[in-house]
């Protein structure tokens, strides 16, 4: 997280603002003094898209289980005890052959924290939020996905209500042999953060 | 293009071309967030300021988020043409919800920061 320019960031006025927040925030004990360490330590460690991995992992093994993942999310997931609290209601839609969906929040940066973790940069640029709407063909081969003329996209626009995340098909040459060789962890770790999002197709 | 921007993967995201995607080649691998998610230290500051106070229960989430909204269309109706600054979005939108819920009054905020900014530094 720090690149050895530190000392510069933290001249800058929002730095001044942040620091001066935290201050007036702990004299009046709002704060604990750990306590903001400890949730950026939650979310830079334990809450990220290896939680996504393997909901979508478990999925591609479990038929039963992906079905109900389809069917409800939330309750889907339920039993992998994830932190994060950020999926009032989580939404998979899936991947196929003849159809792809993506992810975006258009209004600011909603985001399935709790199998995704905190949303990249881009994911909160306003480029991609209202280009990945009006052209997503275009938006998703510049991002390196060149989908078929005969797949039909759809994009998922995240609130406050609802967070979507997309069950990505495996990758083409794993054969169903090696996928029901394969224990769940060992698929987890081809399944990327853009694949859920999806803004790649896992290769 | 694909084939061209694979190998120029930006870890901070700074690849960011103007008016176009920011390519970050492959994906992130995912058994972590794979990339600098906070591009400043005071960033990640705002976003733990933000979550611990919506945690103890001052706000509910979706409170910062309106404010958040509300910033965000702010800049983008006024700032085109300027790179954007999500968390400068962010930290507005945690002022305006401290200031309004009485947590930490605008008043308050501005005499410390007058301080800080006063702190003669050791370098």
């Amino acid at each position: 997280m720090s690149h050895g320019h530190d000392h510069e960031h933290e001249l800058l006025p929002q730095a001044i603002r942040t620091e001066a927040i935290e201050s007036l925030l702990l004299e009046k004990g709002l704060l604990t003094p750990n306590a903001v360490d400890e949730v950026i330590a939650r979310y830079a460690e334990r809450i990220g898209p290896m939680n996504g991995a393997k909901i979508v992992a478990k999925a591609w093994k479990d038929p039963e289980f992906k079905k109900r993942l389809l069917d409800n999310g939330t309750d889907a997931i339920e039993e992998f005890d994830l932190e994060g609290g950020q999926v009032e209601k989580l939404v998979v839609v899936e991947n196929t052959p003849t159809e792809h969906n993506a992810v975006v929040c258009t209004l600011c940066s909603c985001y399935p924290w709790a199998v995704l973790g905190l949303p990249p940069k881009w994911y909160k640029d306003p480029a991609y939020r209202s280009r990945i709407v009006r052209e997503p063909r275009k938006v998703l081969a510049e991002m390196g996905l060149e989908l078929a003329s005969d797949v039909s996209i759809k994009v998922w626009d995240s609130s406050a209500e609802v967070r979507y995340m997309v069950l990505p098909m495996p990758p083409e040459h794993l054969s169903d042999e090696v996928l029901a060789q394969q224990s769940e962890a060992q698929l987890a770790e081809l399944i990327s953060r853009d694949s859920m999002i999806g803004v790649e197709v896992l290769g | 293009m694909a084939e061209d921007t694979e190998g120029s993967f930006s870890a901070d995201g700074s690849s960011f071309a103007e008016g176009s995607m920011p390519l970050e080649g492959r994906a992130a691998p995912p058994m972590a967030n794979g990339e600098v998610i906070f591009e400043a230290p005071w960033q990640g500051r705002a976003f733990g300021l933000a979550r611990v106070l919506c945690e103890a229960g001052h706000y509910s989430w979706d409170e910062f988020r309106e404010h958040l909204i509300a910033n965000i269309a702010h800049w983008e109706s006024d700032n085109q043409g300027e790179p954007y600054q999500y968390f400068d979005c962010f930290l507005s939108a945690l002022m305006e919800l401290l200031d309004q819920t009485g947590l930490c009054q605008s008043e308050a905020l501005g005499v410390r920061e007058a301080e800080f900014t006063a702190r003669p530094h050791d370098h």
